[in-house]
């Protein structure tokens, strides 16, 4: 079989190519009818997983300082690591629907949301031969919810007032209603450990589908299948190695290379033209992460909503998404939320580029004329340099006089960000809107960037976590995207998709827009055919 | 008997008053105290960075009481003196201490590490050093003429070319076009020696370009300078081949300069790789201490610094030693 042929089998049986327009492309390629139904059907039959070899991966994102403690967990090849060899005790799904059972086998509450119960999954082994039990489930979740414990996971622990085994479950108190528990519980951070880790908690000893068989922190993770593991469904290859590749030329040319099978976070500047080569496929899928300019609601001159809307209305999103995304992302509505989390208001109507509107609101703020200053530097994200000189040339043409500040890139997190009124910055997303919300737009929240205080907007934020009606919920989700949009300091003009790249003999691929690589599950669920 | 062993007293005697000995002693001193000093900078440069350690380790998602606990546990409230003092007396006793972001110990960490940038600079400068010396010979034998331009043009054109876009350009042709070698040289223990020697073949190359110019230009220099002395005229009028006056006559005698200038790259090829090494993700000493620098991770910023100063120290050293010994009127005193 030849390799064009061989690329159009791939494409059609990954369902990126219809089957009449396969048999079209392999008629002009001098193939009978029969001979390329029979090919097709022999494609297709190959979706059935292939089970060995070694998945190699290019990952972005990892350093030497790099850890095996969950609580320490902060970057991408950690976060792959801790689902490699770890399981928490619920999953996101990958269409947005209630969580799936993984570790906890069921999950119910009281009617009022306060009081959850996870019954513990039975005869699941550790990596160390030891059964996992329910004390060792209570000991994780106390860990990371230690006020001593470095957990990046704290911050979602805070609401629990109490834990308790009981039986077969581990009972969680909550200090007021929060239907949205489940999703809290799916966070990376929490992988059961043996005794939650208190004994050594950097051992990578986990429940998970691959156990650790090198670590070395920034450049390379070697794993290999646990036998003893509890779902047959998921690790189809034998062994995973991971190699630590933080230069996007180096990781691309891995993969064209055929070093590695798959890598993440390809640089939209190549990502069309690598999608051409024959022997790879570019895999997109529109994320939760953001790319903002936030504003402080309480330090003029942005403490007027007026100007805040002026600046709105004078930012071209879709000339982002195509200029600094080229096309691998979606236009925000200047509200953190968007079509990938459950319970969005899709009527919302969208907010665009309009010059006439934003001189509008920038003559009634009745500001002075002086020049606006913005902090940005390309640690906010990648091209927020470039973003900010599109906003400062579309503010321009609206008669709005902004000035752009090169910050350091070295210490921006600590020094501009949350510290700067007006900057650049990133969002990552979280699993529900209620988490997104709370961290950064609740009033009280350390991370309130956008210094975003509104009473009303707090009273439903607590309305909305002790309502178990789905329509009753969104209806309040709708009303405060509403409040954000129209009156915060959050300028969303993008959000970014996760592009990975992965070789043709890689099958299994599945849209999961939660996290990178299939929310990390890209090794567990893939294959290489051969 | 009696005489012999007075004999070799004096001699003894003579030898250590031998101004070598001297020279050679004061330069280890020197070196010392640079050392001394340098670690002095070191810390100081790290007590500047801008931003804060407990909050670059735990990153954006880090809560204030995250923050303040990790804090308290770096001992992040002590005053700066006694911290200087605490490491340099832990330095001395070989302890470097553990590193604030994973907790390993950073001997351990480093020194893999540091065995692995001695294993790539160490073929690029037995490659590079005996490459750069015969074409520097070969340059001045055939002076002004075309083997002197080619080696002269393209030595000067691969110092020119930025390195990472050398790295990208061999990673091109030889990685992807032709799959001769790999384009990611990561290397680990236990790996088999001819696979390493492949894995590195790449940015092997690529050092090798990027030093050979300076070398090769130094010595075709020093040579020439050595070329116009009365001495290699007797040479010439002696009869003998002009590549032999070379090799023979005049290189000996420029020995000092050529020295000088194959320490400094050497030490280039150790302290000042990190491009290559992010380009072709080599796990080397540059790697580790751009992780490092990015999270703060002050006690292995500071014992690379020091390991870097002492390689840097240690090599011009040794440079200023050759260059003693290869004196003649120091060597043998009136």
């Amino acid at each position: 079989m030849n390799d064009e042929l061989h690329h159009l089998l791939a494409r059609t049986v990954q369902g990126r190519m219809n089957r009449r327009g396969f048999m079209g492309r392999a008629a002009a390629l001098g193939l009978t009818a029969a001979a390329a139904n029979t090919m097709l059907a022999s494609g297709l039959q190959a979706a059935t997983p292939v089970k060995g070899g070694t998945l190699k991966i290019g990952m972005q994102g990892g350093g030497s300082t790099d850890s095996l403690d969950p609580a320490l967990a902060n970057n991408q090849v950690t976060f792959q690591l801790l689902k490699l060899y770890g399981d928490t005790l619920v999953e996101l799904d990958p269409a947005g629907g209630p969580v799936h059972m993984r570790l906890a086998e069921s999950v119910e509450s009281s009617a009022d949301a306060s009081v959850w119960t996870f019954k513990i999954r039975k005869g699941v082994q550790f990596h160390n031969g030891a059964t996992m039990t329910p004390a060792d489930v209570l000991a994780t979740l106390r860990r990371h919810s230690d006020e001593d414990s470095k957990s990046g996971a704290l911050g979602i622990m805070k609401g629990i007032a109490s834990m308790k085994v009981e039986g077969d479950s581990v009972i969680v108190t909550l200090t007021g209603p929060n239907a949205d528990l489940p999703y809290l519980m799916t966070d990376y951070h929490l992988v059961i450990q043996p005794n939650g880790g208190l004994d050594d908690a950097t051992a990578g000893v986990g429940t998970g589908a691959y156990k650790v068989v090198a670590n070395e922190p920034g450049v390379r993770h070697v794993f290999e299948k646990f036998a003893g593991y509890w779902d047959d469904s998921i690790g189809h290859v034998a062994a995973v190695e991971i190699t630590v590749i933080n230069d996007n030329t180096a990781r691309s040319s891995a993969l064209q290379s055929g070093q590695v099978h798959m890598i993440n976070r390809v640089d939209p500047k190549v990502a069309k033209l690598m999608d051409r080569a024959p022997n790879l496929s570019v895999k997109n899928v529109s994320g939760k992460g953001h790319y903002v300019f936030i504003m402080h609601c309480d330090t003029a001159p942005f403490d007027n909503n007026d100007l805040r809307l002026a600046l709105k209305y004078a930012i071209n999103r879709q000339e982002m998404v195509d200029k600094i995304l080229q096309g691998y992302g979606s236009i925000g509505n200047d509200m953190p939320i968007n079509a990938a989390y459950p319970l969005f208001d899709a009527s919302i109507p969208q907010r665009a580029y309009d010059p006439d509107k934003a001189a509008f609101h920038y003559k009634k703020s009745g500001h002075d004329g002086t020049p606006i200053t913005m902090s940005t530097s390309d640690v906010a994200f990648s091209g927020a340099l470039d973003a900010s000189a599109l906003f400062q040339q579309s503010a321009k043409a609206a008669g709005i006089p902004l000035e752009i500040k090169r910050e350091p890139g070295d210490g921006y997190w600590s020094d501009v960000w949350n510290a700067k009124p007006f900057c650049a910055s990133y969002w990552g997303g979280r699993p529900v809107q209620d988490q997104m919300y709370s961290t950064a737009y609740l009033s009280t929240a350390d991370w309130n960037d956008t210094r975003f205080k509104n009473p009303a907007f707090d009273k439903l934020l607590g309305e909305a976590k002790g309502e178990l009606d789905l329509d009753k919920r969104k209806a309040l989700y709708s009303r405060m995207g509403y409040m954000v949009r129209d009156e915060g300091g959050l300028i969303c003009p993008m959000f970014n998709d996760f592009v990975s790249a992965i070789s043709s003999n890689v099958q299994g691929w599945e849209t999961d827009p939660n996290q990178d690589l299939m929310n990390g599950y890209a090794p567990h669920k893939c294959w290489i055919a051969g | 008997m009696h005489r012999t062993s007075a004999g070799s007293l004096a001699e003894i005697e003579v030898m250590f008053r031998h101004p070598l000995i001297g020279f050679v002693a004061q330069r280890i001193a020197l070196g010392g105290v640079l050392l001394l000093a340098a670690s002095v900078l070191i810390f100081a440069g790290t007590q500047i960075l801008p931003g804060d350690v407990a909050q670059s380790i735990l990153g954006q998602s880090a809560t204030p009481q995250a923050l303040a606990n990790l804090r308290a546990e770096l001992g992040l409230n002590e005053p700066v003196t006694t911290r200087y003092f605490n490491w340099l007396f832990g330095v001395l006793q070989g302890d470097l201490g553990k590193a604030l972001t994973n907790g390993q110990d950073i001997a351990t960490s480093m020194g893999g590490r540091l065995g692995n940038t001695l294993f790539l600079a160490g073929w690029a400068a037995l490659i590079s050093v005996p490459l750069a010396i015969l074409l520097g010979l070969i340059a001045v034998r055939y002076q002004g003429r075309w083997p002197d331009k080619l080696i002269s043009g393209v030595t000067l054109a691969t110092v020119s070319v930025p390195e990472f876009l050398l790295g990208y350009i061999v990673m091109f042709i030889l990685s992807v076009q032709f799959r001769v070698f790999p384009s990611v040289a990561t290397v680990y223990d236990g790996m088999p020696f001819f696979d390493k020697l492949n894995a590195i073949a790449l940015p092997v190359l690529v050092l090798v370009l990027v030093v050979l110019g300076h070398m090769m230009r130094m010595t075709r220099a020093a040579i020439l300078n050595v070329m116009q002395s009365a001495y290699i005229e007797t040479a010439e009028l002696k009869g003998l081949r002009p590549f032999k006056i070379i090799a023979r006559h005049a290189l000996p005698n420029a020995v000092a300069p050529v020295v000088n200038v194959v320490m400094l790259n050497m030490a280039y090829l150790v302290v000042g790789v990190v491009v290559v090494e992010v380009v072709f993700v080599y796990p080397g000493m540059g790697q580790y201490l751009v992780d490092h620098v990015a999270k703060r991770d002050v006690p292995v910023v500071q014992a690379c610094g020091l390991v870097f100063a002492a390689v840097y120290i240690g090599l011009n050293m040794v440079a200023d030693i050759v260059s003693i010994l290869a004196n003649p009127r120091l060597r043998h005193p009136k």
